[in-house]
């Protein structure tokens, strides 16, 4: 399966979680699935997406707070999901799509496509809750499923992007009404 | 008074609540005091972009995060300063000890001491350098700043602030 059909399972589950999206193309796959206010579109800085995550989760212990991130941009900042696993904010999942490939720059391989394992990683960083999934039924299944402790989702895909426009809303924007929809 | 209690009381006194950092040796007695004292969440981040990213999160999220760091960590997350928090214009607030200045004796420490201040304008960070005890009154005045203009501040720490102790 690859990330658009991963997206569309992702965003059947959506109900009040503030979601933090990956730059690139999963953002504008999420903007074309299933656009909402409380979905922020990161478009810049790959790999910040899990922190601004956390970041976010230590400050609204209230809500339910959701990464969308992926294998390449996990590998560019693994030692966020230390600082994570340090801490483990009960209210924040991470959903990592693990399609083996760098998809916004022209699929080339990551190295979980070889011998890396993000699970394996995410354990030995300090996550208690680590899952593993790898068929479609079972995206909702799981998501509807979540204990209250922080988790770590791995779902494995396979490379593959739709193609899309520019998501029409300014940085500023996005960031606006997604702070607003918090209110 | 001692320096880094000086420090901290400035922190606290400007509403800072979320203090994210990567250690340097100049800051080791303000972090140990952050963390005697214990009342500001502080998160140790394991690199500056990492808790670039954090701030960010945390700022959307209604807290005050200060970036406690070594200058030579403005290299590591320039980007993130750039792509994520000036394009959506977030603030951040960066406090760093000025490494590679003024009575340094690592030579490794030089090449970025002696860009930083260059760095900060070019990456349009105001900054307010603080260098004896008087000036620390500068960290609310920069705090300040970061709110009102939301944009983003550098509290540049000089060696010469612990040598008043």
């Amino acid at each position: 399966m690859k990330r658009y059909e991963i997206l569309e399972e992702i965003s059947k589950t959506f109900t009040d979680q503030l979601v933090i999206c990956n730059i690139g193309i999963p953002s504008k796959e999420l903007y074309d699935i299933k656009d909402r206010e409380k979905n922020f579109y990161m478009l810049g800085s790959m790999g910040m997406v899990s922190s601004i995550a956390f970041g976010l989760a230590i400050s609204q212990p209230e809500k339910q707070i959701w990464s969308i991130d992926g294998d390449g941009s996990t590998l560019m900042n693994l030692g966020t999901l230390c600082t994570i696993g340090s801490n483990l904010p009960p209210n924040l999942t991470i959903i990592t799509i693990d399609n083996g490939a760098y998809g916004s720059t022209g699929n080339q391989s990551t190295h979980t496509e070889r011998n890396t394992d993000l699970a394996q990683i995410a354990r030995g960083a300090g996550f208690k809750d680590v899952r593993v999934v790898r068929k479609k039924e079972e995206i909702v299944s799981t998501l509807e499923n979540l204990d209250s402790q922080c988790t770590f989702i791995l779902i494995k895909g396979e490379p593959g992007n739709k193609q899309l426009p520019v998501i029409p809303l300014s940085p500023v924007e996005i960031k606006n009404r997604f702070v607003d929809s918090m209110e | 008074m001692d320096t880094d209690i000086k420090l901290y009381n400035e922190i606290k006194k400007s509403g800072i609540n979320l203090l994210l950092s990567v250690p340097c040796a100049m800051l080791k007695g303000l972090i140990k005091v952050i963390n005697k004292k214990g009342k500001i969440q502080h998160i140790p981040a394991t690199r500056e972009e990492e808790a670039v990213g954090i701030a960010v999160g945390a700022y959307m999220g209604g807290k005050v995060p200060l970036i406690l760091m070594q200058n030579s960590g403005l290299g590591n997350s320039i980007n993130a300063i750039k792509s994520l928090a000036q394009l959506y214009e977030i603030p951040l607030i960066f406090m760093m000890s000025h490494r590679g200045a003024e009575g340094e004796k690592i030579v490794a420490q030089m090449p970025m001491g002696s860009i930083t201040t260059d760095l900060l304008q070019c990456a349009d960070i105001k900054n307010y350098t603080v260098k004896s005890h008087s000036d620390i009154p500068k960290i609310k005045d920069a705090v300040e700043y970061a709110k009102t203009h939301k944009s983003s501040v550098s509290i540049l720490l000089k060696r010469t602030l612990w040598e008043e102790n």
